[in-house]
């Protein structure tokens, strides 16, 4: 029953979002059936359509787990999207300043600079949070806007070949890059940037699951989040947990720099994150806060934003915005649950629960 | 030094300010009566687009501007339904509609004008440069009267602060946290419809580019108060405006331009020290973002 439940409310979530989506689509005159044809058949074509889905469900994942350790502490990271920018400039900056070291040593450093970079910016509103008690969410709201304006500071200054028009670092060197999954799976073409940073997302989908569950700090962290005041009471230091799932967080946001630096773009690109962030918050919340839903629901949401493409160039009215449209649809749904909950308690199909 | 503080400096800090001003005193409403409002910029963005959309159809500003409010108070109804009657987390559901509204307006516009994201250009003569900057300003001492002075106002304050005493006395909770985030719409509608029928000519897509984010600053930075929220509004107008004058104006001893991102930083720098005690204590209604539940 436990399951059914998790299950259940995500899915009418989705699908509640969907049918708005449609009735939108309805007014302004397209055929919504043949749109969301179009979003998922693009997105599910092997290989250039799985390709892509899987290389925009990367960031996702990363962003997801990162909102979602927070959220296990009981805190609300709405920071990722300048954790990843920062991580992402730290990366580039490692790739770029010490371009001409050997793989086996310039990979593993900028390993450190994305995981570093993410994972100060993340424990700066943990420490504010935890030495004045200011509020996580206001705080990391800043900090976006203040890692936006710095880096972009660094790279017009700094960083910037002389004379590009675009806001882009230099490249960095030719031993960062990592390979993409093209080279091992036969059919996949290599112009897809879907590289070794989906497989590092998968395994941090697995260690985030082992360490919340499988080890004591994880048991404190999330005790931290399911009542702060038992937790201090059992010996727990609540202002502890606070720094370290806020570096955490902004650390594994941060491995978004990873996916983009070092296996996309090769350079850092200006204004390269697509909300990445924010639809953490989504994929997170969607997902349940666990490891396995994050996965489902970056995936869910990868296929929505390269579907959006097609439906783009190939229906008469609706844009790729539609994708954002149900995108904040889905978040609204899953975060007004009670709006579902109440016509299943009164068809008794399920008893109302403590929100 | 002298050439940029001038008489344009100061009319450009009230331009800047006034759509800071009417949404962070639509925020104030709201996160006094208790329900915390990040989709400002949600609701600015659906105040100018419509503004927009409705001047150029109609081709009067003033159906406009009364359009875009009701836009603005559309989406904080979601925001109040979701919040006050579905308890939805106030922050997640700000987040929901502040994506939600990121899409919307590109959506809708790709839809009735054929572009991506941004409405047709309206004539000079369909905009009203003036009339928003007069409401802003009204809104001020306004807004300090209802909130000290009228019941209602005491009622707001007071369900925010303790929403169990309030009920105690006979103030019916929901109702006055439904009027308080429904004024935040129609607030930040009328900054938003300033936007694209005042300052600008047209829509663009995100055109707010996070000036709901800086009300909310100038709104923690302001301690929850009308008036100290106008002068944080005012003040980081002014930098903004500083900030577009300094351009290529002033240079540093070394020559260099100085980089206007760093101007740009000192709102969020500010609020963050604001909100970590440094300078004063700024205190949040005690009740804020925390949903009412009557005891039965």
């Amino acid at each position: 029953m436990k399951l059914l439940r998790e299950l259940l409310f995500p899915l009418i979530a989705v699908v509640a979002a969907f049918i708005v989506g449609g009735i939108l689509i309805l007014i302004i005159g397209d055929n919504p059936i043949e749109t969301y044809r179009l979003l998922f058949g693009s997105a599910l074509s092997w290989p250039v359509g799985i390709g892509y889905t899987l290389f925009y469900a990367t960031p996702l994942i990363f962003t997801g787990l990162a909102v979602m350790v927070a959220f296990r502490c009981g805190l609300l990271n709405i920071g990722a999207e300048g954790q990843l920018y920062v991580a992402a400039f730290a990366t580039a900056w490692v790739g770029i300043t010490f371009a001409n070291l050997s793989p086996w040593l310039l990979i593993p450093m900028c390993f450190v600079a994305a995981v570093l970079g993410g994972g100060v910016w993340g424990a700066i509103p943990g420490i504010l949070k935890a030495r004045f008690g200011s509020h996580e969410v206001i705080n990391t709201i800043m900090l976006n806007f203040l890692a936006v304006a710095l880096v972009s500071y660094f790279i017009q200054y700094h960083y910037k070949a002389p004379g590009d028009p675009i806001m882009q670092s230099v490249a960095i060197g030719w031993g960062a890059h990592i390979a993409r999954l093209g080279k091992f799976i036969p059919g996949l073409p290599q112009f897809i940037p879907l590289n070794l940073a989906f497989i590092l997302a998968l395994v941090c989908a697995g260690l985030v699951y082992i360490f919340l569950w499988r080890t004591k700090w994880g048991y404190e962290l999330r005790a931290t989040g399911t009542n702060p005041s038992a937790a201090e009471y059992g010996g727990i230091s609540v202002r502890k947990q606070i720094i370290i799932a806020m570096t955490i967080s902004g650390a594994l946001a941060g491995m978004v720099g990873i996916n983009e630096v070092l296996g996309h773009r090769y350079r850092y690109y200006d204004g390269f994150s697509d909300n990445y962030g924010f639809t953490g918050i989504a994929v997170a919340l969607l997902g349940r806060n666990h490891p396995v839903g994050v996965i489902i629901s970056a995936l869910l949401f990868a296929v929505l934003q390269r579907g959006g493409i097609p439906v783009d160039a190939f229906t008469q009215h609706v844009t790729k915005d539609i994708v954002q449209v149900l995108q904040g649809t889905i978040i609204l749904f899953v975060a007004a649950e009670a709006f579902f909950r109440g016509p299943f308690a009164r068809w008794g199909l399920m008893k109302r629960s403590k929100v | 030094m002298a050439e940029i503080f001038t008489i344009a400096l100061i009319y450009s800090t009230i331009r800047l300010s006034t759509p800071l001003i009417l949404a962070a005193l639509g925020g104030l409403f709201s996160e006094r009566s208790g329900v915390i409002n990040i989709a400002l910029e949600g609701m600015m963005l659906a105040g100018a687009f419509t503004a927009a959309a409705v001047t150029y159809a109609t081709g009067s500003p003033y159906v406009g501007l009364v359009a875009g409010m009701m836009a603005g108070m559309l989406i904080a109804a979601i925001h109040a339904v979701a919040c006050i009657r579905y308890q939805a987390d106030q922050v997640v559901t700000g987040t929901a509609i502040n994506i939600l509204m990121l899409g919307m307006p590109a959506f809708l516009s790709g839809a009735f004008f054929l572009s991506s994201g941004s409405t047709p250009q309206i004539p000079k003569e369909h905009l009203i440069p003036w009339i928003p900057i007069v409401i802003a300003f009204l809104m001020v001492p306004l807004s300090w009267y209802v909130l000290y002075k009228t019941p209602f106002g005491l009622r707001l304050r007071s369900v925010g602060e303790n929403p169990e005493a309030a009920d105690a006395a006979g103030v019916h909770v929901a109702r006055m946290r439904y009027a308080g985030v429904l004024l935040s719409g129609v607030l930040a509608g009328i900054g938003g419809a300033y936007l694209s029928i005042g300052q600008s000519s047209l829509f663009t897509r995100n055109m707010t580019s996070g000036r709901g984010f800086i009300a909310l600053a100038a709104l923690i930075f302001g301690k929850w108060r009308p008036v100290q929220t106008v002068l944080a509004c005012l003040l980081f107008g002014f930098t903004e405006a500083v900030s577009i004058q300094m351009q290529g104006v002033v240079k540093l001893p070394s020559g260099d331009d100085i980089p206007v991102q760093f101007i740009q930083m000192v709102p969020y720098v500010l609020t963050i020290v604001v909100l970590a005690g440094f300078i004063g204590s700024s205190r949040p209604p005690r009740a804020l973002g925390i949903p009412y539940q009557k005891e039965r």
